[in-house]
């Protein structure tokens, strides 16, 4: 979707500002937001595709203003009422007043470093063969989608050669609507700055694309 | 009422925020949901023992050793589990070697896609929209904002990290460093330079 999350190339949000020394977190409750969301993922009833999706439909004068874990614990929010995990009036008391949904699994401590270790690879196999291949040349089309997706929108219409091919992956366009991982193959493409952005540079920049969002030029 | 007398005697330093985590926290709990020893490892885990010292390691190898240098280049995943580093977020990784002519950055335009194994949590301006929006259309600008100058000859070439393939930056190594150890090295390494928005060396 044209989201708020689309913002590569946008200008208006003032410098970026490091911070020397940055401490992992700066308030508590980010800490306990970082467990529980974890913690929360560890209940299987979701997946990553879905947590960014739920991120980028926030309107944007929250998603542009709101700090990062204020937003996540509020996605983490909306995906457990959705799933009547909890009721906002359940929140607001924090006590349960309804009884709990069963959920596929609840994330012992001991369980805690074989999960982050094993991660969750995304390589699948794909129903068909790569239509493209390092070295060709490919156009990125001109998507408006209205559901999740990951093209930028500052590379519809480009033209690119693919650097890299890493095999099929799941289809996060799919798999963040619960239409199944669908697998498409992914290819790194590189881009030439000046084409992209009018750069006045030798300059490149590189994405990672989906098969269906590129077609032959 | 959501908080009675007593809990907001205790609970008045805290921001909204805060009071909706902790009421989060306890319900969530209540429900079974959640095992309180389990936040406690996974906080800790990312806040003393996943980190940008993974990271570090990894490129003081690669400074050292040509062999274990060509395997990332190779096959990056299996080069950085090599070491120990895997898992959550680091699935699928990339290894970029910054060079005289080529400077890499890396940059997620669409969330803040970073790898966790090698770098531990991502700072929060990596994860804001100033860096997400201009990393792409004005990276020399960005870098000056690190204090990063880099030569006209250098190439900057950035890396909009959109689906679920995660870059590692490898810094070039600094100059007048042949007599130092591998550890020494990792101690000049960094976080910003495996991101590509400083140089390797100390930070001042």
């Amino acid at each position: 979707m044209n989201g708020p999350q689309d913002m590569g190339g946008m200008m208006g949000f003032g410098p970026v500002k490091p911070e020397i020394n940055e401490p992992v977190f700066h308030e508590d409750w980010e800490r306990r937001v970082l467990g529980l969301t974890l913690a929360m993922d560890a209940c299987g009833l979701w997946n990553i595709d879905i947590l960014r999706h739920t991120r980028e439909c926030f309107p944007a004068e929250i998603y542009w203003s709101v700090p990062y874990y204020d937003l996540r614990i509020e996605a983490h929010i909306k995906v457990m009422l959705a799933r009547g995990l909890v009721t906002e009036a359940e929140i607001l008391a924090g006590h349960m007043q309804v009884p709990p949904k069963p959920v596929k699994a609840v994330l012992k401590p001991e369980k805690v470093g074989p999960l982050l270790a094993k991660g969750s690879a995304y390589i699948r196999t794909a129903a068909s063969l790569p239509l493209f291949k390092a070295g060709d040349s490919v156009r990125v089309r001109n998507l408006h989608t209205q559901g999740h997706i990951r093209l930028p929108g500052y590379l519809r219409g480009k033209t690119g050669e693919v650097v890299r091919y890493h095999k099929a992956h799941v289809f996060p366009d799919s798999n963040a609507h619960g239409a199944g991982e669908n697998p498409q193959h992914l290819y790194t493409l590189r881009f030439k700055a000046r084409e992209v952005f009018d750069a006045d540079s030798d300059d490149d920049l590189q994405a990672d694309l989906f098969e269906p969002y590129l077609e032959a030029p | 009422m959501p908080h009675d007398g007593h809990d907001h005697d205790d609970h008045s330093e805290l921001s909204p925020i805060a009071l909706r985590v902790r009421a989060l926290e306890s319900l969530l709990v209540e429900k079974g949901y959640v095992d309180p020893a389990a936040l406690d490892v996974l906080i800790d885990t990312y806040e003393t023992k996943i980190g940008p010292r993974n990271g570090a390691k990894v490129v003081a190898r690669a400074w050292t050793d040509p062999a274990y240098a060509k395997w990332l280049k190779e096959d990056a995943t299996a080069a950085i589990e090599s070491l120990g580093y895997t898992g959550r977020q680091g699935e699928h990784m990339v290894a970029l070697f910054n060079t005289p002519e080529i400077h890499n950055m890396v940059v997620c335009t669409l969330c803040s896609c970073y790898p966790w194994p090698v770098l531990g949590l991502p700072p929060v301006w990596y994860k804001s929209p100033p860096y997400r929006s201009r990393a792409v259309i004005d990276p020399r600008g960005v870098l000056a904002e690190f204090g990063v100058t880099l030569p006209e000859t250098t190439k900057v070439s950035v890396w909009d990290s959109t689906a679920e393939i995660r870059y590692l930056v490898i810094p070039m190594r600094p100059a007048n460093t042949e007599g130092l150890s591998e550890d020494e090295l990792a101690g000049l390494v960094n976080r910003d330079s495996m991101i590509g928005t400083r140089l390797a060396g100390k930070v001042a």
